[in-house]
């Protein structure tokens, strides 16, 4: 092969390279707007699905509370998967703070809002009452329970009562520490005396490699004024 | 590449940039409602 032969083929080859360097540069730029515009969604459009369901669960929450009227047991235990279970308040996290606590903690249950672990205590009963939900997505009704102290209230509008907990105590666990969720967090088999209330979220935000936990204890049962 | 698009499109400048806009509403629009909420609940952010 002559000088210019190998100089052609060689031309050809640097042609190929930029050409085929240019379409997956080109290719970069929608990839990283589409990427941009899935964390939008993760943010605010998972967020504005759970705000549409919680109007309608908490518009459901005001009917129940009307029809019963604060008597003791009013339709406890009759909460389906996914229906809203209690009312749930935190003063620390601002006055505007309120989100309908639905039955589970499935994929589907925690898009509308922070769940109640099924077979856990219900709220004001003796035991653990666990709660569940986002920390960055579906508006992340636990994104800012790392704030919370030591005797902070957090009340608790079920359908029978109004509960509230102080919070006793913080930590972050792995994953697989299920036992904070047992009714005597830390005691699997001890029968509680106790009414608790444990809620729980990812950590850090925006990872689910750990788990922050943040538990209650029941100070005050008063019936609902309606 | 884009140059390439833009040139396989149909009509003159205003007619390219109202399809441009089409497609690009009609792919984010599929991206917004169909394709990010299924692939949401598979991303491990808590």
């Amino acid at each position: 092969m002559s000088e210019s032969d190998t100089r052609s083929v060689r031309g050809e080859d640097d042609g190929a390279v930029r050409a085929v360097t240019r379409v997956i540069g080109e290719l970069c730029l929608p990839v990283g707007l589409v990427l941009l515009l899935f964390y939008a969604y993760l943010l605010w459009g998972t967020g504005a699905e759970t705000e549409r369901e919680q109007r309608v669960l908490q518009r459901r929450l005001g009917e129940v509370f009307g029809r019963h009227g604060g008597q003791a047991g009013a339709g406890v235990g009759a909460v389906r998967l996914g229906d809203a279970l209690a009312l749930l308040r935190i003063p620390r996290l601002g006055a505007g703070y309120r989100f309908a606590v639905v039955e589970g903690v499935g994929p589907a249950e925690l898009r509308k809002g922070p769940g109640h672990f099924p077979g856990t205590a219900l709220p004001g009963q003796v035991g653990n009452f666990v709660l569940s939900g986002h920390r960055t997505t579906y508006a992340a009704p636990f994104n800012r329970i790392d704030q919370l102290r030591r005797g902070d209230d957090i009340v608790v509008d079920a359908r029978d009562a109004r509960y509230t907990y102080q919070v006793t105590r913080k930590e972050v666990v792995d994953p697989g520490e299920v036992d904070v969720v047992d009714p005597v967090p830390g005691h699997p088999g001890q029968r509680p005396t106790t009414a608790l209330m444990t809620m729980t979220t990812c950590h850090p935000k925006f990872s689910a490699a750990q788990r922050l936990v943040v538990q209650s204890v029941l100070v005050r049962r008063e019936e609902r004024q309606e | 590449m884009y140059r390439f698009l833009w040139r396989r499109l149909p009509g003159g400048t205003a007619l390219r940039l109202a399809v441009v806009l089409l497609l690009t509403g009609a792919a984010v629009a599929a991206l917004w409602y169909v394709v990010f909420p299924w692939l949401a609940p598979r991303v491990p952010l808590g």
